[in-house]
């Protein structure tokens, strides 16, 4: 019983000097510590959110609802089918579609989702891996492009035996991305800078970079012109899980081998130990002989590290070439994947399956239902935004507030 | 105005904070509310002043049941309440900060600062406060800031004054002082809540003493009652009043600070040519007010802050200019005055904390990987042998009380063989029970051999402990004196006045 009281007896808190630097890394610790049920409570806000996009947006409950007095069932009926197609298009863009002959081919837009989830897993795990350490690193798109040159250069420029080839290309992009990791971790460490200004600053090197580099000749097809690299080596590509047919690759394996690779990196190991006491508390981390900026530097590299990995996945795997929009929004997205995956490793998979299903299904949302793609980008967004705010979540649903304990007083 | 609580009960979730606690405050007397940390007096008071809704019972002012929402109505009523960490705001001048909250306008509808002013004037001469209404706040000393609050509730007409742990910030004169402006209020009518934990307080000014423990109230008690009487009621159990320890035995010197000085970011100096030297098996207190560089020095020797002159040697070793890391394993043990913040990392498991700083030793590491059942084992066998109490070793420090993250500090730096342990406030916030353990562990470590340097602002736990004193003030160390020294002159002591060497 007494464990739960805590004393209020203490002294003003020396800690307060830095009130700057306190409040984002408090909003980053209530996402990291986000209770599972408040994440999935915002998934499902944010689909009732899209259904409702989706129902005023649809022209057949418009024209139904112009007598809705008269006729209330009409536009109810239209308004649920439109939601009913939306979803419907949703699962079968995503996961399995009923209409197809075979399994084989039903099967497949489960194998596109997984697809496109793989450079998000990577970026998302880098991501988490700083979340916990107290660093807000918003320039995983800035690595994921360094990702994508490295691997895409030593992929189409070099000419190398099979294995060593793939090889090479990935080691490249992990470089390529720690490098960019490397430098804000590098300037945090010396000069304080803030890692949010520097990343995003650095994401623009990286795009005007590729912009820059595709211009150069010998970055082109020869004799084209175009803002666009040959195409990558055969050997230096990610071999097809299941054949041809199926875009899914190895670079998904590979994802899943570095989410349990993280996960031991950040439960059983001393650096990632360190990782989280640096970014749960740095000046007890301090206090225990802990070198907190090496530390930041270190957690930059590794972050970046699979950030670039994404950029080279994408590359070996799914694009083949260098073009300007070669990383996509793979390194936004994967912020949203980190938080939503509260930057736990199996979290991440597992948010990354969801919106590389939500990437996945766009296309036949549009075909199928006449939805635009930017409702994916809604829900996305509406996810983000109720998980940044679990007392609204909370609110919504009459949670009842997490006890905390230290607000108990003497 | 007579104030009465009936049968308060209140809860946060399952934890009963309050348990049908009953309070009367007479007219015009001094009553002590006595209780450890966490017994539940600061929720009582909240639950007066309108800052909790009560689960149960109901609150009599003058016979008549009323309801306070807020602080707000509290004060409307006659409630003043001066809170232990004192709410002001600094480049405020004290004029300004007594009318926040209820300024009066002139009819020109601008503030009438100069009403305010008079205001302070007047209650400040009745009592003599010597408190100027033009004097910004961040000029003053934590006394006058204190007295400001004080005004501030009279200003409000309060016949009810709470103060929450008053003593805690101030220095012994200061504390003399307060005990006086609370005799001199009492005599003129208003009537006092004494919150604390201190029973040299309540035995000098308390008219009527109310023991609180675990949210129940265990008693009354009469000023005339001894302090081991009210430390029992307190504690639930006997304890002494008195640390045992045997005479020092002291070694060769251990560690020697010379001519050490530092200065802040803003180019303040912290430490001024301070110089002293700890030898194995003794403990060297540093007394003072807080803020005179004692934090300064336990961080420099730490290695946390830079030194700007001097040297700082271990067993001839120098200290200075090294990692923290290495200073550690040198054979120090840090205990921070500032647990919370750099003691312990609240969200990390018991466990984990227990070993924030030894995660190099083979044993608990191997090849950069963590060896688990290690780490579990030794959380088991320091949760029971430092009596920590919890539910279990995966709880989070944060989970745990104020005396149970301190066990859990010390556990962790005395799980090496220490040639100097360092101890910022050991005890402060702490419940006797834990200051007895805590004491109990530093002599422990003293007769060990190590040399152990102790800071306290506390001057009964400098006394108790030490076997010699150094008193800093203003980043100086103004005198080291035996610890039979005469108090009132450590107390002057600690206000700047020197003293020749003695030791």
């Amino acid at each position: 019983m007494t464990a739960t009281a805590t004393e209020t007896g203490a002294s003003p808190r020396p800690a307060d000097k830095n009130p700057t630097d306190q409040r984002p890394r408090d909003v980053l610790r209530s996402i990291v510590e986000s209770n599972g049920l408040v994440v999935l409570l915002a998934i499902f806000t944010a689909l009732v959110v899209g259904a409702i996009l989706v129902v005023l947006s649809d022209a057949a409950v418009q024209d139904a609802s112009g007598y809705f007095f008269s006729r209330p069932a009409d536009t109810l009926s239209a308004a649920w089918s439109a939601i009913s197609e939306a979803y419907i298009a949703m699962f079968q863009g995503s996961i399995y579609n009923v209409k197809a002959d075979t399994f084989g081919s039903g099967i497949r837009p489960l194998t596109n989702t997984l697809t496109y989830s793989s450079p998000l897993i990577f970026a998302g795990l880098g991501l988490g891996i700083g979340f916990r350490a107290g660093l807000f690193n918003i320039g995983a798109q800035g690595q994921v492009i360094l990702g994508a040159i490295m691997a895409g250069y030593i992929g189409f420029a070099m000419h190398l035996p099979v294995g060593i080839h793939l090889a090479l290309a990935i080691i490249g992009a992990i470089f390529g991305g720690a490098l960019w990791g490397f430098i804000p971790g590098l300037l945090k460490a010396t000069t304080g800078a803030h890692e949010v200004i520097v990343t995003i600053m650095l994401n623009y090197v990286a795009l005007y970079g590729i912009s820059w580099l595709l211009s150069l000749k010998s970055f082109q097809v020869p004799g084209s012109g175009n803002p666009k690299s040959p195409a990558v080596d055969s050997t230096a590509q990610w071999p097809h899980l299941f054949g041809d047919s199926y875009t899914l690759n190895w670079g998904f394996v590979v994802a899943l081998a570095a989410a349990v690779g993280v996960w031991w990196l950040m439960e059983r190991s001393t650096l990632g130990f360190r990782f989280r006491a640096v970014g749960a508390n740095p000046a007890a981390a301090t206090k225990s002989g802990m070198n907190v900026k090496l530390t930041y530097i270190l957690v930059m590299v590794v972050a970046g590290g699979l950030a670039g990995l994404a950029g080279g996945s994408q590359v070996v795997g799914t694009e083949k070439s260098l073009t300007v929009g070669v990383a996509g929004s793979i390194g936004f997205d994967a912020i949203t994947v980190a938080l939503l995956g509260r930057s736990r490793p199996a979290g991440i998979v597992a948010a990354g399956i969801l919106f590389g299903g939500l990437r996945a299904a766009g296309p036949t949302l549009q075909a199928q239902a006449g939805l635009p793609i930017d409702i994916v980008l809604v829900i996305q967004s509406v996810i983000v935004l109720f998980i940044a705010a679990p007392p609204l979540v909370r609110f919504l649903f009459r949670l009842p507030e997490p006890r905390h304990p230290k607000e108990v007083t003497a | 105005m007579k104030l009465e609580l009936r049968g308060i009960t209140k809860k946060f979730g399952d934890f009963v904070a309050n348990d049908n606690i009953d309070l009367t405050v007479e007219p015009g007397t001094v009553h002590a509310l006595l209780g450890e940390n966490g017994a539940g007096k600061s929720t009582l008071m909240n639950v007066l002043f309108g800052l909790y809704d009560a689960d149960g019972g109901e609150i009599l002012v003058d016979d008549n049941v009323v309801h306070f929402a807020g602080p707000g109505d509290a004060m409307r009523a006659g409630i003043g309440m001066v809170h232990q960490h004192f709410m002001l705001i600094h480049p405020f001048t004290v004029a300004e900060n007594v009318m926040l909250g209820h300024e009066n306008l002139k009819s020109n509808g601008l503030l009438d600062l100069a009403a305010a002013r008079d205001r302070v004037r007047e209650i400040s001469d009745r009592f003599g406060f010597h408190v100027d209404p033009d004097a910004l706040v961040e000029d003053l000393s934590v006394g006058a800031q204190q007295r400001v609050e004080i005004i501030k509730a009279l200003s409000r007409d309060a016949n009810v004054l709470i103060l929450d742990e008053p003593t805690a910030v101030l220095t012994p004169q200061e504390t003399d002082e307060l005990l006086e402006i609370v005799r001199q209020l009492r005599d003129s009518g208003t009537s006092i809540v004494l919150i604390t934990h201190k029973l040299r307080e309540v035995q000098a000014v308390a008219d009527t003493i109310t023991v609180i423990r675990l949210g129940k109230v265990v008693g009354t008690a009469q000023p005339t009652a001894s302090q081991v009487e009210l430390a029992t009621l307190m504690v639930g159990r006997d304890v002494s009043m008195t640390v045992d320890k045997s005479g020092a035995n002291p070694g060769d010197v251990a560690l020697s600070v010379a001519g050490l000085s530092a200065i802040d970011e803003i180019g303040l100096t912290t430490l001024d040519d301070v110089s002293f030297d700890v030898r194995r098996g003794e403990i060297l207190a540093i007394a003072g007010v807080q803020g005179n560089g004692q934090t300064e020095l336990a961080e420099v020797i730490l290695g946390a802050i830079a030194a700007s002159a001097g040297s700082v040697t271990l067993d001839g070793e120098q200290l200075l200019g090294k990692s923290i890391k290495d200073v550690l394993s040198e054979g120090v043990g840090y205990v921070p005055e500032d647990r919370t913040a750099d003691g312990v990392v609240s969200s990390f498991t018991i466990e984990n904390n227990l070993v924030l700083d030894l995660l190099h030793e083979p044993r608990f590491s191997n090849r950069g990987s963590l060896n688990i059942a290690q780490i579990e084992a030794n959380a088991v066998q320091k949760i029971a042998e430092f009596d920590v109490r919890t539910t279990s070793a995966k709880a989070t420090a944060g989970s745990l009380s104020g005396g149970n993250q301190q066990k859990v500090v010390l556990a962790r730096e005395l799980s090496r063989p220490l040639k100097l342990l360092i101890a910022s406030q050991p005890t402060r916030g702490l419940d006797v029970g834990s200051i007895e353990f805590v004491h109990k562990r530093i002599i422990a470590e003293r007769d060990g051999g190590a040399a152990v340097l102790i800071v306290s602002s506390e001057l009964d736990e400098v006394v108790a402990l030490a076997d010699r004193i150094a008193v800093m003030y203003h980043g100086k160390i103004v005198g080291i004196v035996p610890p039979d020294t005469d108090r009132k002159e450590l107390g002057l002591m600690m206000a700047g006045a020197h003293r020749e060497d003695v030791a």
